[in-house]
This record gives C-alpha cells, sequence and structure tokens, in this order.
C-alpha cells in the first residue's frame, strides 16, 4: 500500500444496491497513472466508473464521497453533488459514442468552449489530435471509420478539453484483436506522456499486464485488492491456473546480433530474451515471467542451457492448486517472482521464508 | 363560372393558413411533451401519453362538440377571452386553430417522441461528459438527432390537419372567407349537388396526400443512427 497520500490523490467512497450486486467501495488512488479496474463482468467496474463520473449518483453511503486529483465532485456530508457537465473529465464510452451529425472535426471540437470555427488552434486539441494520430482523419464523416479509428477520435475529443481526469470504459472491448493491438500503442503513449490520472475498466488481463501502473480488483462490486499493478497480480491473480506468474517492469540494455537476443534489465537483475524490433535501446517495457518457467537452486549452477540465473530470497511458500506442488514468493531486488516447483523438492531444498536460492528463468515474454 | 372560383381560392388559401399555424405552433408545444415522455419512466408519463392520444381515437365530432362548449359565449374558454377582451372564439379562425392543434397533437407528439427514443440515452450522455449543460445538449445534440423526427411530425400535422372535417364544421361553421376549407367546401359542393367542382378539389386532395406519404417513406429511408 501507498505509505502517504497527497492532495492530488483520489478518493472514492460509495455504495449502490443494484440487482446483481452492490457495489461498496472505499478507494485510495494515486494522483496520476493509469489505474486498472479489473473484474468479471457484472462486477459493478463499469458503474463504478459511471458513478464517479456523475452519470449514476451513488448515494446509499452516509459518508459517499468522490474527491478527482483535487477536485470534489460528490461529498455526502457537505450535499455536494457536482453534475457530469461541471465536472473536469473526460470519458470514453465503450461502444460508438462519436455523434453521427457530426464530421471528425466537428466531434473533436465539440466540448471546447465557444468551440467551433477556430477551435482547431485550441492547444489541447492539438496536442490530442497528434497524440492519437488522427491528423488525416479530421474531415472524414465518422461513419466511414473503422472501430478502432472511431475510439482514437473518441480518446481525443475526451482528452481534448484538457480534463483533470481521464475515465474510458473497456475501450478496447467492441475490438477485434488486430484493432486492439492498433491502439494499445497509443494507450501506452498516453500512460508515458499525460500528467492527469487515468481509470481503466476492463475484463482483459492483456490490457492489465500492458498499461496499468495501479490494480483494483472489483469482485461482485467489492474491492478485493488494491495496489502496485506488479504486487496485485502476485498476489491475487496467482492462485492455480497455468498464467501465474509475475509482471516486471525492465529497460532494454543490450543486443546480443550475432545471437538474436536483447537484455532487460529490471531491479534486481537482468533477463536475456529473444530479440525483436520493438526492443529499441532504452525503451521500457513489461515482461511477463510464469511461475511454471521458474525453477529453483541452492547454488548457481554451471553446465546448464537456462540464461537466465538470477539471486533472490524466499519470501513464502503457499500450496497451489494441485497438493503435489507448492507457489514460492522470491524477492529479487524491489520486484517479486514466482516458482511453481513440487512440494516434494521444497522440502528437498528446506525452502522457507529467508532462504537464499537461485531462480533459473527458462523463458520470459514481452508483454505486447 | 372562372376557375378558380372565389370561394375555392379563399377556401386553398385559407386551409394552407390553418395548416401552417396549426403544424408551427404544434411543433412548438409537442417538443417538451415529445422529451418528457421519452425520457421519464414514473406512471404519470404514461397517463400524459394517453391524454395525448386521445385525439387518435376520438371521432372528430366529440372533440368538435368539447372545442365548441368551451369556445362558446358561456364556456370557460370563451368567459377568459370575453374578459380579456379578445372577443369569442367560436366560429373564427383562431378557435380553429385551437381546435386543430388539440385535434393534431398525437401527429406531432409521437414522431418526436420516437425520434428521441431512438437516440437513446448516449448522446446526451457523451454531451454531458463534454462539458455541455443538459440545455445546451438538448440544443446541440437531442434536436440535431431528433431532425428526422421534427419533419415527419411537420409533415403529418400539416396533412393531418388539411384533411380535417368534422371538428372544423362544428367550431368552424363552414363561412365562407372565414372558416370554410376545402374538406367543408367539397361537403357543400357535395351537399349542393356540384360534382364537377368537388371532383377537382377532391383530385387535388389526394395527389396532396400522396405526395406527403411519399416524402415521408424517404425521410425515414434516409434518417441516420445517432453514435457511431
Amino acid at each position: 500500500m501507498h505509505a502517504a497520500h497527497t492532495a492530488s490523490d483520489s478518493h472514492i467512497r460509495l455504495r449502490l444496491a443494484r440487482a446483481a450486486f452492490v457495489l461498496d467501495v472505499n478507494l485510495r488512488l494515486p494522483g496520476r497513472g493509469i489505474t486498472v479496474v479489473f473484474g468479471p463482468s457484472g462486477s459493478g467496474k463499469t458503474t463504478l466508473l459511471r458513478c464517479v463520473a456523475g452519470l449514476e449518483r451513488a448515494c446509499d453511503a452516509t459518508d459517499a464521497c468522490v474527491a478527482m486529483a483535487g477536485a470534489v465532485w460528490q461529498d455526502a456530508v457537505s450535499g455536494v453533488f457536482v453534475p457530469t457537465w461541471q465536472r473536469s473529465l473526460g470519458y470514453v464510452f465503450q461502444e460508438a459514442s462519436l455523434l453521427e451529425h457530426l464530421n471528425v472535426r466537428q466531434n473533436l471540437v465539440f466540448g471546447l468552449r465557444g468551440g467551433r470555427g477556430d477551435a482547431l488552434a485550441h492547444r489541447g486539441l492539438q496536442d490530442a489530435v497528434k497524440l492519437l494520430g488522427i491528423g488525416d482523419l479530421l474531415e472524414r464523416r465518422v461513419d466511414t471509420l473503422s472501430g478502432g479509428e472511431r475510439q482514437r477520435v473518441a480518446i481525443a475529443r475526451a482528452l481534448a478539453r484538457q480534463p483533470r481526469v481521464l475515465l474510458l470504459d473497456e475501450p478496447l472491448a467492441a475490438l477485434d484483436r488486430s484493432r486492439k493491438q492498433d491502439i494499445l500503442p497509443w494507450l501506452e503513449a498516453l500512460r508515458d506522456r499525460l500528467q492527469i490520472p487515468m481509470f481503466y475498466v476492463t475484463h482483459a488481463m492483456d490490457e492489465v499486464a500492458r498499461l496499468a501502473d495501479t490494480l483494483v480488483l472489483l469482485e461482485a462490486g467489492q474491492v478485493r485488492a488494491c495496489g502496485p499493478v506488479a504486487e496485485v497480480m502476485v498476489q491475487y491473480l496467482s492462485a492455480g491456473g497455468d498464467e501465474a506468474g509475475a509482471l516486471l517492469e525492465a529497460t532494454v540494455r543490450a543486443h546480443d546480433a550475432a545471437w538474436q537476443l536483447a537484455e532487460v534489465v529490471f531491479d534486481g537483475g537482468s533477463f536475456w530474451l529473444r530479440d525483436s524490433p520493438v526492443l529499441e535501446p532504452k525503451r521500457r517495457v513489461r515482461v511477463r515471467v510464469l511461475a511454471r518457467d521458474v525453477s529453483l537452486a541452492l547454488a548457481a549452477p554451471a553446465g546448464t542451457s537456462i540464461q537466465n540465473q538470477l539471486a533472490c530470497t524466499v519470501q513464502s511458500v503457499a500450496p497451489d492448486a494441485h497438493p503435489s506442488q507448492v507457489l514460492v514468493r522470491l524477492r529479487c531486488g524491489t520486484a517479486t517472482l514466482l516458482a511453481r516447483v513440487t512440494a516434494r523438492s521444497a522440502a528437498q531444498l528446506e525452502l522457507a521464508a529467508g532462504r537464499a536460492v537461485w531462480a533459473l528463468v527458462k523463458s520470459v515474454a514481452l508483454v505486447e | 363560372m372562372p376557375f378558380p372560383d372565389p370561394a375555392t381560392q379563399s377556401a386553398v388559401l385559407l386551409t394552407v393558413r390553418l395548416a401552417a399555424c396549426t403544424t408551427l405552433v404544434l411543433l412548438l408545444i409537442a417538443t417538451p411533451l415529445a422529451w418528457a415522455l421519452a425520457r421519464s419512466r414514473s406512471r404519470w408519463s404514461a397517463v400524459l401519453g394517453a391524454v395525448v392520444a386521445l385525439p387518435l381515437v376520438l371521432p372528430p365530432t366529440v372533440l368538435g362538440f368539447y372545442a365548441l362548449l368551451a369556445l362558446g359565449p358561456q364556456g370557460w374558454l370563451g368567459q377568459l377571452m370575453h374578459g380579456l377582451g379578445l372577443g369569442t372564439l367560436a366560429f373564427t379562425f383562431t378557435g380553429l386553430l385551437m381546435g386543430s392543434v388539440v385535434y393534431s397533437l398525437p401527429f406531432a407528439v409521437q414522431p418526436i417522441q420516437h425520434a428521441f427514443e431512438a437516440m437513446g440515452p448516449r448522446p446526451m450522455e457523451v454531451a454531458a461528459t463534454l462539458g455541455l449543460s443538459p440545455l445546451e445538449a438538448f440544443w446541440r445534440v437531442a434536436l440535431p438527432l431528433a431532425r428526422p423526427g421534427f419533419a415527419v411530425a411537420a409533415m403529418l400535422s400539416f396533412a393531418h390537419t388539411v384533411g380535417e372535417f368534422g371538428l372544423v364544421l362544428m367550431i368552424g361553421g363552414n363561412i365562407p372567407g372565414q372558416t370554410q376549407v376545402i374538406s367543408t367546401l367539397i361537403y357543400g359542393h357535395v351537399e349542393a349537388m356540384e360534382y364537377a367542382q368537388a371532383h377537382v378539389l377532391a383530385l387535388g386532395m389526394v395527389v396532396f396526400a400522396f405526395a406527403v406519404l411519399l416524402a415521408l417513406g424517404a425521410i425515414q429511408r434516409h434518417a441516420p443512427r445517432s453514435v457511431a
């Protein structure tokens, strides 16, 4: 959890009874980066986002409160409820939301004050158009755009007003896989360049792995976990399942052209992985290390085919889905790794909290 | 006898004037009514919807009868107008206009209501998240998107007013030059066995009605979706 909160942090305390669930949350979130709200359909993710935007009103709680990046939008104690149109926010809807009676340019300037004539000169709009690469689409009718282009225009339209917060409700859910791949890099660019916090609702794990800084797990309207993405993923999304693993932020350091490998470095060591054109020097990337691809040894082994060996400390040993296996949490620098080994080897190696081990990583996947 | 004879001329002009004024008044009244009916989910909106739709099923003579009672010198509306020094309304153009507005109300409200409903809540939400007040959003989003509904409402109101008969006869009294419209003039011609004149006007009405229906079909084919 975060040690201290600043004035620009966000606080969301809401309660709203619905037929399928009771949304009941009390969240404190950092004032920048992407906070992903992740959960299955019907867990209340979209309702939560709509309540934050004021599109729905959740006032079941006597201490209901929405404070976003320093602005109080709802406060049951002082009776404040700012209507949506007076909140400084950008909202991207899941499906079609471009106004059909306007073209792309008119949609973009729609929310700008006095915004019809020369509003294209508007600073925020120019930045948004550039950031999302839609300069060539301005005079197009919206019904001639592809799904991916529409969502990029919708995001640019939301950003053009230079809002305090950007709210995105499953913006990629209606897109097919390749369109999704088209638009993800633009979202990464937003995360890296924008100064404002973003709240991003999704039920797609790949979007979490790629975009989240902070992760909120929502289940049946309740918050199951909330914290930095790597921690929450290791802690809560790892029980059982082949996909259990760790997510690491790393930077590309070196290339081995002869063997077609690239080295990425993270706080705790480095990995060699298969080279790829996207691995430009110094680029920030995310890599996923699956628990089933990590073996453990008490000493650094010689004569092994495994290229990636990391010195770690055991943090905990937990039972896995099958009784023959355990899930070992490892501390490696400030990062956390997971290893899935048999219970017998855990006993033979006397694995317990505090023990120093070598993690032998067979495979590292670039998240893209 | 020269054609068109003065009676026909004045009846056609009066009909067009009555239909145009009725349409104008109706669009002003029907827009807020349609918005309320499309947005509200309370049980009062169902009652309001039924009241608006009444003229669809009531015989025009019933409307005409009540209108006559209300507008006449003893009626509450007549008394009110008299008190305001505006004279009586029965057998005048203004009285006819008021009756027509009630008579054609559902033809104006329902197409606009359907257009607002077809739009769904999303465009207004989009407008709100872009910082438009509800009133601004209504002007800049709801009205433009409901344009086909307004076109249909205007055409139906106009055509329906042109085609009214029973009500006009009851509160207008078929006074040439004042309240005699095409439909009542045709009635007069037939009564007087002037089939030739009746034919000309009747055929004109058929052609007009056909053109309106063709145009309505064209509007409905080209109605756009609201968001993409």
